[in-house]
């Protein structure tokens, strides 16, 4: 579990648009100076909002990422709760989801 | 000279950056109450605008986390969000470094606070500023409750920090308007972004307006995490203000609003010409 460098990842990647470049253009180069586990590393590659969200990433932090990849806020939202509904529930930090995952089962 | 002017506001990002989402009426009565803010800003002639935030990880992390950071730079930028996500342009703001070094010398004397020579605006001050000194001409002085990540200060700290910062103010000749920024009740950046828990708001509210410092600052973070959502852990910056300003509170507007993920609140308080408080 390495949360805090998940989060570290996307805070650079949020204040040095050089940094943004180069994971854009060159994702390995990027994930490889970071601790992450193999999961955190598949999230990042394959760009799952949802299962970054279920790690526990702080909520501020990780909305950044859906102007890097033009997502409206419908799209960004059903990401999480896509995330939640593969991956399980929230497994760290404060950005639980609070509502049922399926609101005809309460 | 003093403090001359106390605000508060919301600083939600979709306020302007999904501003054309929202109900017309309802987000132009809104606009309506922050340009009310302006104007009310620019008549108490401030020489330098103070605003408390909760900044969201644009410049402070988990690896070096300050509970209080003042800003003391010749300038700031931001926002740090895309721009035309967030629908602010980038921009240059002006600081005022000497005052700066003035306050941070004297809240020292009751509260241990960081000083940053840069720092990047987000959402958190660039939504307040976009409406409250558009042109970016009045000098502003930023200053940074940690609101994001736990474990964070104590409610009677932040109280303790705005009186603190009275007292700072009282202290120069210079004239200073405070504004505290943040949301009440909010769960930003959940699947429950539209969640707002308005009963709680209005009950928030009205302990701000009276200026109830013992209601202000009883909530627990456990019960603030449950009734007002992490968004809610900003309530720190109103308590700031409430206690710099020491009068009773006149609230402006307050609209639960779901596209923009809070209930949005505009309100001022009267500076109470002697504060009373242990220290002062």
């Amino acid at each position: 579990m390495s949360l805090y460098y998940t989060q570290k990842l996307l805070y650079d990647l949020n204040r040095d648009p050089d940094l943004r470049a180069r994971y854009l253009a060159d994702i390995e180069a990027v994930l490889g100076c970071y601790d992450l586990t193999p999961e955190e590393q598949r999230a990042f590659r394959e760009r799952d909002i949802g299962l970054l969200y279920v790690l526990g990433v702080n909520g501020q932090l990780l909305m950044h990422m859906s102007a890097y990849y033009g997502m409206d806020h419908v799209a960004y939202r059903a990401a999480m709760r896509e995330g939640v509904r593969r991956h399980g529930p929230v497994r760290a930090g404060l950005y639980a989801m609070t509502t049922p995952l399926d609101p005809e089962r309460p | 000279m003093s403090l001359v002017f106390a605000g508060i506001a919301s600083h939600g990002p979709a306020i302007t950056g999904r501003a054309e989402l929202a109900d017309p009426a309802l987000r132009d009565a809104f606009y309506a109450q922050y340009h009310r803010l302006r104007a009310a800003l620019e008549a108490a002639r401030p020489d330098a605008l103070v605003v408390i935030t909760g900044e969201h990880f644009a410049n402070f992390f988990m690896n070096n986390m300050p509970a209080y950071a003042m800003g003391m730079a010749d300038y700031y930028q931001g926002p740090i969000e895309d721009e035309a996500w967030l629908r602010i342009r980038k921009t240059r703001i002006p600081g005022h470094p000497e005052l700066s070094l003035r306050l941070i010398k004297s809240i020292m004397q009751s509260v241990d606070l960081a000083y940053c020579q840069e720092w990047n605006f987000d959402h958190g001050i660039m939504v307040p500023l976009h409406f409250l000194t558009p042109e970016y001409r009045l000098p502003v002085i930023p200053v940074n409750i940690n609101c994001q990540g736990p474990p964070l200060t104590p409610l009677h700290r932040s109280w303790a920090f705005g009186e603190a910062l009275r007292r700072a103010c009282d202290a120069v000749p210079e004239r200073i308007a405070v504004v505290g920024c943040g949301g009440i009740s909010h769960w930003p950046c959940t699947p429950d972004a539209e969640k707002i828990n308005a009963v709680w708001d209005r009950e928030f509210l009205a302990r701000w307006v009276r200026n109830d410092r013992a209601a202000l600052t009883s909530y627990t973070d456990e019960e603030t995490y449950r009734d007002g959502g992490q968004g809610g852990f900003e309530i720190r910056s109103f308590i700031a203000v409430a206690a710099a300003a020491g009068g009773r509170g006149e609230l402006w507007y307050y609209q639960p609003m779901p596209i923009f993920s809070i209930g949005c609140t505009v309100a001022v308080m009267n500076i109470e010409p002697a504060l009373t408080g242990e220290a002062a």
